[in-house]
């Protein structure tokens, strides 16, 4: 019962909304009815253009996370751990960090056009300061006496690194990572929206044009699911790899 | 038995019997800004011998401890483990007054870090479970540290700190935050791993009833000096509440508290 529970609220809206349609409260081409946006799904994904398209699009995703998360994970590393980094580029850091990175749109397309470099730099740039600014302080907050008690016992830097700064910055780090999925998510919508030749969004846009409203809804959907589908990743990482702390072990 | 194995087999027998290390204080100072907690300590501690080291909160002890296992400098005075004024890390291990177990390994993981001179994996995990179950903890080797009880917990950084065959062993009020029932048990274990390994103990307390019951020794810190310096010749093992005991714990207390 407790299972059930809370679907039935959403069960309940869409029968309402299936409803209203089929009784004509609602303009198909405002909203179309949950059964014409399941019969756009099939129709997408029988042509296999559904497929194509999140292919792209997740590349894309996964292809700029890694580059700016990769980039703000090394940047955070080197600069929690050496001060003389730290000076020389945090507070460069910082300053870039308060340009908003869509606001970087008309610039990035002037620079590549809209091709796959202009939505991998803005994805990267979008995903680079949350996993840099949690890395750096998860680096930052390793409790002192854990490391002192590992120089005592005569760790190597490399090994105190490895068995005790890494593990200990590893919370923070994976708040900055479900963050950073989230923007990286956004990111690519409003590339792929303004500009693409493929992707989700292009299929959004496209079928914009033809007053296709049933595929831009399902498209949104889409988006939707992608999204939760990398937050269930992170959380399922996030609980095999912090399996030692107990508010993450139960979750 | 090829030759290799017998010399290691030598060599764990002598770090396991390896008997304690002698320790030698001259002149020890050491400041904090304008404020100098030590004065000038001289000390002779023979090898095996049980140190309690008592005194107010804030007379320094802490900070003595922590020079002689090398975790701090003297501002001045030179300290010898053994006749070595360097190098004496690997002989000196320090039990923290908190646990310190590294949250995100196991029991075992966490008993392993203290075999830094074993060979193979296997041989490190062969000796953690045996450390482990030296202080009654065999069986807990899966367990994260987080489920564990305080008292436990420092069973796990005693089994750490035994596990790398220190030939002196300093204590830094580990068992402060114990309940009175778990204290008496990590004493009485204290005692027990130190009569069977035969190294030499400092425990740093401000429990004087805690220094008379294990101590051959106590050395009462005042002014950045060593005020008193105490034998305690009682016979092992010592029931608590032996008048003997009390009168040596008066007369430490006396002083401590200027009466």
């Amino acid at each position: 019962m407790k299972r059930i529970l809370p679907w039935i609220v959403p069960v309940l809206v869409l029968l309402a909304w299936q409803a209203a349609a089929q009784a004509g409260w609602i303009r198909p081409q405002v909203m179309p009815a949950p059964s014409a946006v399941a019969e756009a799904a099939w129709r997408l994904s029988r042509s296999g253009e559904l497929w194509a398209n999140i292919e792209v699009s997740a590349w894309r995703a996964l292809a700029g996370f890694a580059i700016g998360g990769g980039i703000g994970f090394a940047f955070g590393m080197a600069n929690g751990l050496s001060a003389l980094s730290e000076t020389l580029t945090d507070s460069t850091l910082q300053m870039v960090r308060n340009i908003p990175h869509l606001a970087l749109i008309p610039l990035v397309i002037l620079w590549f056009g809209i091709d796959e470099e202009a939505k991998l730099f803005l994805v990267a740039l979008g995903v680079f300061f949350p996993i840099y600014v949690n890395t750096l302080h998860g680096v930052r907050s390793v409790d002192t006496q854990l490391l002192e008690m590992g120089r005592a016992y005569g760790m190597s830097e490399r090994a105190l690194f490895l068995r005790v700064v890494l593990p200990g910055a590893l919370p923070s780090i994976f708040v900055g990572l479900r963050y950073g999925l989230g923007i990286m998510w956004l990111t690519l919508i409003v590339a792929e929206t303004i500009s693409a030749s493929s992707g989700i969004g292009y299929m959004a846009m496209n079928a914009r044009e033809f007053m296709m409203v049933d595929v831009v809804v399902f498209s949104i959907l889409v988006y939707a699911a992608l999204g939760k589908l990398a937050d269930s990743i992170a959380r399922l990482l996030e609980r095999v790899c912090l399996a030692w702390n107990p508010v993450y072990a139960k979750g | 038995m090829n030759v290799t194995v017998l010399d290691r087999a030598v060599a764990r027998e002598t770090r396991v019997s390896g008997a304690g290390a002698t320790a030698t204080l001259r002149g020890i100072r050491k400041r904090f800004g304008t404020h100098e907690v030590l004065q000038g300590i001289d000390l002779d501690i023979p090898a095996g011998q049980f140190v309690a080291i008592v005194g107010r909160s804030g007379c320094g002890k802490s900070t003595l401890l922590r020079l002689i296992a090398g975790l701090d400098q003297p501002s001045a005075g030179r300290i010898a483990v053994d006749g070595q004024e360097n190098a004496w890390k690997d002989v000196v291990r320090l039990m923290f007054q908190e646990p310190r177990l590294l949250p995100w390994q196991r029991v075992v993981a966490n008993v392993e870090v203290g075999l830094t001179h074993a060979e193979s994996r296997t041989e490190r995990r062969r000796e953690a479970q045996d450390v482990l179950a030296q202080v009654g903890l065999a069986g807990r080797e899966r367990d994260w540290p987080a489920v564990l009880s305080g008292g436990q917990k420092q069973r796990v950084a005693l089994a750490r700190a035994l596990a790398s065959h220190p030939r002196l062993l300093a204590f830094d009020e580990p068992l402060g935050a114990l309940d009175a029932l778990t204290r008496i048990e990590m004493q009485d274990l204290i005692e027990r791993v130190w009569q069977e390994k035969g190294f030499t103990a400092i425990v740093v307390t401000h429990d004087v009833t805690e220094a008379v019951a294990l101590a051959d020794r106590i050395l009462v810190l005042d002014g950045g000096h060593v005020a008193m310096d105490v034998a305690v010749d009682l016979p092992r093992p010592r029931r608590r509440g032996d008048p003997q005991a009390a009168a040596i714990e008066g007369r430490i207390l006396d002083r401590l508290l200027q009466r």
